[in-house]
């Protein structure tokens, strides 16, 4: 049994090496000059080259980084709000309450988690561009107000069952209504379901490349992700560790916010996931 | 997360037995809380459904009013058009390689991470980190550089004297390069299958063994079938995924070359959004949905047959 748990780890540590390298390759690659960077395979550059950040945050034209990371925040911050707040009013409408075509709606609902985005997508893109949308935000804040993605409002329902409907009810004899319910006993308890789905939203969106690239087409509007394509378009060929920097620029946040929650990511996927 | 909620249950409702069913349920109030959900789904998910099917029967192109064609898109679409035949056979086999070997590795790791240890979750959180960067640019440029023809994976041959190989570059190999992406980041699939690992009851291990079953034998029939409804749901979620995919190819290789990695999701954006031909495009998703549907469905189908459920596949 010892032998096996040190073989055991022994794989696991050499596959680990094997998944991280690329990563680790990219952040060392930020800070080696351009022509050490396919001549070596290792990890320590021979010689640091600090200036790659600061260049590359200069991206391309007149917008820089701290246009991109604005706009990328003030794009991820309002929709990771709105979904936690709307999944949660609607996972509790579900989860709580008996209404006339419950089972039909949560069929639904559940159904469009797997119903392809492409199918809809031209129809949406001609309802927004009607409305006049297009290059504004609102295309990613108006689907997040009306909980459009399934995944958080079954995630939000799936936790809210686990909880026992006695609380409820002692609740009721306080004289709570149905909401005083849903803000005093339920939104505690449920914290770290909403924790799941403000991580989970708040790592998509940031990554988000396709929607951003058809709905957002100045580049003073630009998220972090259309602006890296840019830069590789620009610089791809030549300032390897400029776009290398970006690159690890761009993905740290994401990072950051995986190490600090990531026991709720893997909450999130099993209550989800197991009971799909 | 359950002994959470149900400690607070015995710490704020001592021995609430008496169930006075007061609270009648107003409809109406169900009825507020999931209208942001009601709107949602009828005015961005069901009108633009039933809209993409309308206009795929029509020449809309955003420039000149639009008339209905009747079935002229999808006549053009398989008679006449080399690139979707193309587009088609290059995202079946992305998907065709890329979902199974995605689940075979998460699995595998899966398995090995199932073991009582202390620092295992610090395997479990490496292993997690690539997929969380799923589709970001960021990735896609990474992996670019480290498959391009003076890049990393080349560097790394040569330092063991092997020729260095045309990655992106060979219509025969750049498919199966961006393949490789999607299987690097199988995180949640394995988070996944680590938690139906978990739920095997530890008797049925014991009575294997004491049966002087071998461990590849365990797999097979204890541990495997166990696992199939995990596999089923997960084969289904990354096939729809895997239909879709866009960024990769897009950025990485432009869908080249010779239009060996020209995805589905890449070409529905080039004639969406380049070309605006709306009508014809979504005339192509619809063509699209209809194969996730039969892929689906057959999968669901063929399921009875080799997907194990304890209770007769009736849970709820």
């Amino acid at each position: 049994m010892r032998r096996r748990k040190l073989w055991t780890v022994i794989v696991l540590s050499v596959f680990s090496i094997l998944f991280l390298y690329p990563l680790l390759w990219l952040i060392s690659s930020s800070f080696k000059p351009n022509a050490d960077i396919f001549s070596s395979i290792s990890l320590w550059p021979r010689e640091f080259v600090w200036d790659a950040y600061a260049r590359g945050w200069q991206g391309v034209g007149r917008t820089n980084f701290s246009t991109f990371f604005g706009n990328t925040l003030l794009l991820v911050i309002p929709v990771v709000v709105l979904t936690a707040a709307s999944s949660l009013l609607v996972a509790y409408g579900f989860a709580r309450f008996k209404f006339r075509g419950k089972g039909l709606l949560f069929t639904l609902m559940i159904s469009t988690l797997m119903l392809p985005d492409a199918v809809i997508m031209i129809p949406r893109y001609l309802l927004f561009k009607e409305f006049n949308w297009l290059n504004t935000y609102l295309p990613f804040y108006v689907p997040a107000l009306l909980a459009v993605n399934a995944f958080f409002v079954f995630l939000l329902v799936q936790f809210l069952r686990g909880i026992p409907r006695d609380l409820d009810e002692a609740a009721v004899i306080d004289g709570c209504n149905s909401f005083g319910i849903l803000v005093r006993v339920l939104i505690p308890l449920a914290a770290p379901a909403l924790v799941s789905v403000c991580i989970f939203q708040f790592i998509w969106t940031w990554n988000e490349f396709f929607t951003a690239l058809i709905y957002i087409n100045s580049v003073s509007k630009y998220t972090v992700a259309l602006g890296l394509r840019m830069v590789l378009d620009n610089e791809g060929a030549v300032n390897w560790n400029q776009v290398m920097a970006m690159s690890v620029v761009t993905i740290l946040p994401c990072i950051a916010v995986f190490f600090m929650a990531q026991k709720y990511f893997v909450e999130g996927i099993a209550t989800t996931g197991l009971k799909g | 997360m359950t002994h959470q909620s149900a400690q607070a249950a015995g710490g704020q409702t001592p021995g609430s037995e008496g169930k006075r069913r007061k609270r009648k349920p107003g409809s109406l109030v169900a009825y507020l809380y999931i209208s942001p959900w009601l709107i949602g789904f009828i005015v961005l998910t069901l009108v633009p459904f039933v809209a993409s099917f309308i206009y795929s029967f029509t020449d809309y192109n955003m420039v000149r009013k639009q008339t209905f064609v009747g079935l002229a898109n999808y006549i053009e679409i398989f008679t006449k058009d080399p690139v979707f035949v193309q587009s088609l056979r290059v995202t079946l086999l992305y998907v065709v390689i890329a979902v199974p070997l995605k689940l075979i590795v998460a699995l595998l790791v899966a398995m090995l991470l199932n073991v009582k240890m202390r620092g295992i979750s610090i395997y479990r959180t490496i292993y997690y980190l690539p997929s969380i960067l799923g589709g970001s640019v960021a990735v896609s440029v990474l992996w670019r550089f480290m498959f391009m023809r003076e890049g990393l994976v080349n560097e790394m041959l040569s330092y063991f004297s092997l020729p260095p190989v045309n990655w992106l570059g060979d219509p025969n190999l750049a498919l199966f390069t961006i393949t490789l992406l999607p299987v690097w980041e199988f995180g949640s699939s394995m988070v996944l299958f680590l938690a139906g690992l978990k739920q095997v009851p530890a008797e049925l291990y014991e009575a294997s063994k004491v049966d002087g079953a071998s461990r590849v034998r365990t797999f097979f029939s204890v541990t495997l079938p166990l696992l199939t409804p995990i596999v089923l749901f997960n084969l289904i979620m990354q096939m729809i995924n895997a239909f879709q995919q866009f960024t990769a190819a897009f950025v990485i290789t432009d869908g080249g070359p010779m239009k060996s990695t020209y995805l589905y999701g890449m070409m529905l954006y080039d004639n969406a959004f380049q070309f605006f031909k709306m009508g014809y495009a979504s005339a192509q998703s619809w063509i699209l949905f209809l194969i996730i549907l039969v892929f689906t469905f057959v999968l669901f189908k063929t399921s009875n047959r080799w997907a194990h459920y304890e209770d007769g596949g009736d849970g709820k």
